[in-house]
């Protein structure tokens, strides 16, 4: 069952890559859907046996990398960490193959499209199932590719290409802190196995080690570089910067890797590697900061974008900062609770968003939609509930999930959990505000566009609809249905046993009434405020805008960080490489090495051939000259 | 059994050259000679496969060595092979056909001679990884250039003449000083043998001076920088054939005189400078990166990425451990493919083109789908994806780096950052993007040949990717031995000099 589940994708991918163009545009896209879903199906079954029969299994393929101590194996790891991933990767997977039917049934490429999604699957399946960290690696490094093929899915646009090679190499720089890691963690154990890593860490608690000139206690360090990898997948602060352009993908991308799946593996890393975290509360302590900056920047952000797809984009790295501080605090069931409940709305929401930039012909600017909500009911009322999950409306999945971070923020007792828990309910406002800017700019007010008319909007097919709506299911239900398995008093021994770890039992106590009440509370204030907001008085925000325009413009340009990198990175190294090329390698090396030496022999040869004049006088005097200086020495000796 | 199978390999080569020069053949255009120069080393190919599969794995003695006497009393002609070299030759073998299948179209004049010219080079370059005496050895390894030479200078482009001469020049200056440190092993020790300098070893203190001259040499060949600036310019000349043989397996032979030579016979020279090693590495990874970065012509910028890879070797073999020097063989075979195959499609463009300018292209995926894939995973391979062979190599050398020295690794670690920048951003501007130049929308996309030659190199690079047992078995035992020997006579050493 293992076996099918990992490598029914993969052999999707091989067929509509290959043979796509033998066997037809619409075979390729049925047989790849089949798979997918095939495998879900069988993952919600290893899921369910995990629940109640307490499952776990290690299956070992084959040997990968062995040299010396290190002994890899390709491997599928299954226990309650794994198994949550398999299903959120394989059940979000399996409707966006879907729903792409639908969404790319103008596109020229299916085939292709199919293929990338699949082997994107795959990867993620071989990256949750790895028993060890070169396999992490291994799928770590392989969802990246497959996430540059598939923002630069559309070639012919100069953007997405950019995009897909901006999205790589940062990653690239987050994987270079993950490699390190690993380095490190071979450094000490000689060996990248995680169960015996994990067993040995409690003998280097209190080593330190100097690294780069600085001392560090060498867990401390290692939690550190895993952690800078966390940070470059899941687009947090400083790494963030690829995550808004990888947009230009299409959407059904967008939803599978850019919030459901590959984002979430960072968050995924550190809670498999709870058992070293919790040895290091100075990188916890930081990874909750960097977690909330995240998630208010991001919402910040979020509140002033205008393409639909940013929005959510923003709204990702903002949830993802979420999970990362609950991860920080030591909560991370709840962290991979926000991550499951989190796959489910967020994928509807961009999914939603591309039925609607479908309707409107790849138009994404909010600001050339709205008072289409009567145009489009289905997508409309499927947004709504997406929205609600997102904001943490009662009773919806994200109610559940985000409030437990936030309480175990509060509970954490620390003061970065205080300040965090301050922080979680900011950005929960926030969140609330750019969500329902965003379904009333595009569903309400005036219709805004002039290229489309809008009795040509019309639903989407029915093969995007009901994705959206199984999906709708999972947003609604998801919360309330697995709290006490994911977050129960009692989960982590009925349920995640031992693959997440807690130096400390998980605590007991209730944050007070008032504050339980606070999120829920001004989460439902902010719907008619919003309202009023971009539907009822927009002159209001006008004037807030023009009276305040750096702040303004200064969310606009996302903190401007795109121009600093810019500025540090791409032109700093284009310039020394450059001034290498020529300067160095061109004018002093091959100055003075080849084309000087041949330069001297040239002068030196010319200057000899001067000696040659033919005269014998000439010669007859040199010889003399050199005959009478041998015959001084021998004398003289 | 008593066939001499290395001579066989290293001769046959020379035969099949010796039977092409005295064919006629007046027709250039329908020439048999290039069906009898492709049997001939496919033959070799699978004499070197079956050399591999009777060669015993779980021995680090070198085996089916043969001696003959050459000059009585002083240089025997002795070969042998163990885990290291079989893997180099097994490279060779397998490169030489497909060079021979790419000539194709490519050489336009004098094809008979250019086909001789590959012949030869491959008996010589053969012999210089089977070789087991100095004497031998150097003369395989420069007798190298002479082909080499040739090829650049009468199949090259417009400066070839310049850019052989370059090449002749560097690669001579430093192999002169080798020669002076053979001869001078000859009067230390009375042998050039390299089993038996190996159980005698040489005296501490001439070491570092001999070092230096084994060193100038290779280091040329790598090329480590500074002395790199001849590799650009031979590959630009070079045709596509000679590219090929010139990245992927002449490079190489540097990588393997370090190990069998620097490491083998002078450990206390190879201890004493492993820190310059190091620093020269690290610049020519992050500063051949960043020149390669800034290149605007394809072939120059696969050749400055040569120099990079080149420095993860150099890197890997001195930290002489057991992850560095695995991963460094396998990065030198893992180059020797994707080098090769990435020259190969520069050439495939250029026949097409007859431009290397990387503006002058745009958009090929559209026109040339199945050239789009095979690039594409070129590319993977040479930004060292996990999952291609790049990866093994280049993580198992930053992990024996890691173990010796943080900051080295480190540091180099950023190198594979820069890796992936130049070749996707190359990739972006040749293959992505809209058509600029309508030239681009006559070329046809890949034909039997190219198709065949393209895949026989990518999916090596896969399967050793996902599976490098066969190659790491091979080497394990040859190289846990040579850790051993350095190790210990290291120590005796030290204990000496108390």
């Amino acid at each position: 069952m293992e076996y099918l589940i990992l490598f029914l994708p993969l052999i999707g991918a091989i067929i509509s890559g290959f043979f796509g163009n033998k066997i037809g545009d619409r075979s390729s896209e049925i047989l790849t859907s089949l798979f997918t879903t095939t495998a879900a199906i069988l993952s919600i079954i290893i899921f369910y046996n995990v629940i109640f029969k307490g499952y776990e299994n290690n299956i070992v393929l084959f040997k990968w990398i062995y040299s010396g101590t290190l002994d890899v194996n390709w491997s599928i790891k299954i226990d309650a960490l794994s198994s949550v991933m398999l299903v959120v990767v394989t059940f979000v997977s399996s409707l966006v193959h879907i729903y792409s039917i639908g969404y790319m049934s103008h596109d020229p490429n299916k085939p292709r499209f199919m293929c990338y999604l699949s082997l994107f699957t795959f990867s993620m399946l071989a990256l949750v199932t790895a028993d060890n960290f070169l396999q992490l690696f291994f799928g770590w490094e392989g969802v990246g590719l497959c996430s540059y093929l598939l923002i630069g899915f559309w070639f012919k646009k100069e953007t997405a290409n950019n995009a897909a090679i901006k999205a790589f190499l940062v990653n690239r720089v987050g994987d270079f802190g993950l490699a390190l890691g690993v380095f490190l963690i071979f450094y000490y154990f000689g060996t990248v196995n995680f169960d015996v890593v994990f067993d040995q860490i409690p003998q280097i608690d209190k080593t330190s080690i100097n690294f780069l000139g600085v001392n560090f206690n060498a867990v401390d360090l290692i939690c550190l570089l895993l952690f800078i990898g966390a940070m470059g997948k899941s687009a947090q602060i400083f790494l963030h910067t690829w995550l808004p352009d990888a947009m230009e993908g299409p959407t059904p991308v967008s939803a599978l890797i850019h919030a459901a799946t590959m984002v979430t593996a960072g968050v995924f890393l550190v809670v498999r590697c709870s058992p070293i975290y919790e040895y290091s509360e100075l990188i916890l302590a930081f990874i909750t900061i960097i977690g909330m900056t995240t998630a208010i920047f991001a919402a910040s952000i979020a509140l002033v974008q205008d393409d639909i797809k940013k929005i959510i984009a923003y709204s990702t790295c903002s949830q993802l900062g979420y999970m990362f501080f609950a991860a920080g605090v030591g909560a991370y069931n709840v962290a991979m609770f926000h991550l499951f409940t989190h796959a489910f709305f967020k994928a509807l929401l961009f999914l939603g968003s591309g039925s609607v930039i479908h309707s409107f012909k790849d138009e994404q600017n909010i600001n050339f939609m709205g008072g289409v909500w009567k145009k489009l009911p289905v997508t409309y009322s499927l947004m709504i509930v997406g929205t609600l999950a997102l904001t943490g409306f009662p009773f919806l999945s994200g109610f559940y999930s985000k409030d437990a971070i936030i309480e175990s923020a509060y509970l954490s007792g620390s003061n970065v959990g205080y300040y965090a828990a301050t922080i979680g309910i900011l950005t929960a406002l926030l969140t609330s505000i750019y969500s329902w800017r965003l379904i009333f700019k595009t569903f309400h007010g005036t219709y805004e566009n002039k290229d489309i008319k809008i009795d040509e909007i019309h639903e989407s097919p029915l093969v995007m609809i009901v994705p959206l709506f199984i999906l709708a299911l999972g947003a609604i239900g998801s919360g309330y249905s697995f709290k006490e398995l994911f977050i129960g008093y009692n989960s982590s021994t009925n349920f995640w046993g031992n693959s997440i770890f807690f130096l400390e039992p998980l605590s007991q106590n209730h944050p007070p009434k008032w504050f339980i009440l606070l999120t829920p509370i001004l989460v439902v204030l902010t719907i008619p405020f919003s309202f009023i907001l971009f539907v009822k008085n927009k002159d209001f925000l006008t004037n807030f805008i023009s009276t305040n325009q750096p702040l303004y413009q200064f969310l606009k340009n996302k903190w401007y960080f795109d121009e600093l990198y810019d500025f540090l990175f791409v032109r700093f190294f284009k310039f020394i490489g450059k001034f290498f090329w020529k300067k160095i390698d061109g004018a002093v090396i091959d100055k003075f090495g080849p084309d000087g030496i041949s330069n001297v022999i040239k002068f030196l040869s010319n200057k000899a051939v001067k000696f040659q004049t033919g005269y014998v006088y000439q010669y007859a005097f040199v010889m003399l000259i050199g005959f009478s200086i041998l015959l001084t020495i021998l004398i003289v000796k | 059994m008593n066939i001499p199978i290395l001579s066989s390999l290293i001769l046959l080569p020379t035969i099949g050259a010796i039977f092409i020069f005295f064919s006629r053949s007046k027709n250039e255009k329908y020439n048999s000679s290039k069906y009898v120069a492709l049997f001939i080393t496919i033959a070799n190919f699978f004499l070197s496969i079956y050399l591999w599969l009777i060669f015993d794995q779980s021995t680090s003695d070198f085996q089916f060595v043969e001696t003959r006497e050459w000059i009585p009393g002083f240089i025997n002609y002795k070969v042998g092979v163990d885990g290291i070299s079989i893997l180099f030759i097994i490279l060779t073998t397998f490169i030489t056909p497909i060079c021979v299948i790419s000539v194709n179209k490519t050489i336009k004049s004098r094809l008979k001679d250019f086909l001789i010219s590959i012949l030869l080079l491959e008996t010589l370059m053969i012999g210089v990884f089977c070789s087991l005496d100095l004497v031998i050895f150097y003369l395989f390894f420069e007798g190298g250039l002479i082909p080499m030479f040739l090829i650049i200078g009468i199949w090259g482009g417009e400066r070839r003449v310049y850019s052989a001469f370059k090449f002749f020049l560097f690669t001579l200056l430093g192999s002169v000083l080798m020669l002076v440190a053979i001869i001078s092993i000859y009067w230390l020790t009375g042998t050039t043998d390299v089993e038996k300098l190996y159980e005698i070893g040489i005296d501490a203190k001439y070491q570092n001076l001999l070092w230096l001259a084994f060193f100038s040499s290779f280091a040329v060949k790598t090329p480590m920088w500074p002395v790199h600036t001849w590799l650009p310019d031979a590959h630009v000349e070079a045709p596509t054939a000679g590219s090929v043989i010139l990245a992927a397996i002449l490079l190489k032979m540097a990588g393997y005189g370090f190990i069998r030579f620097s490491i083998g016979l002078f450990p206390i020279g190879s201890e004493y400078f492993v820190p310059l090693v190091y620093i020269l590495s690290l610049i020519a990874i992050i500063y051949t990166s960043l020149v390669a970065l800034m290149q605007e012509d394809m072939k120059k910028l696969i050749a400055y990425s040569s120099v990079a890879h080149m420095g993860f070797v150099t890197l890997g073999i001195f930290t002489i451990t057991q992850q560095g020097l695995e991963g460094s063989i396998f990065q030198m075979v893992s180059h020797g493919l994707v080098s090769a195959a990435l020259f190969l499609c520069v050439g495939v463009v250029y026949e097409r083109m007859h431009t290397r300018l990387i503006k002058d292209y745009g958009g090929l995926v559209s026109i040339m789908p199945k050239y789009a894939i095979v690039f594409m995973i070129f590319a993977l391979g040479s930004l060292s994806l996990p999952g291609t062979s790049g990866f093994i190599g280049e993580f198992l050398i930053l992990m024996g780096a890691f173990k010796k020295n943080f900051l080295v690794a480190t540091v180099a670690s950023v190198g594979v950052i820069l890796g992936a920048a130049y070749i996707l951003w190359l990739y972006k501007r040749v293959i992505f993007g809209k058509i600029k130049n309508q030239e681009v929308t006559k070329m046809l996309d890949l034909n039997k040949h190219e198709i065949l030659i393209l895949w026989s190199l990518a999916v090596p690079i896969i399967f050793f990717g996902f599976y490098p047992e066969p190659l790491i078995n091979t080497m394990e035992v040859s190289i846990n031995n040579l850790i051993d020997t350095y190790n210990s006579n290291l120590s005796n050493n030290i204990v000496m000099s108390k």
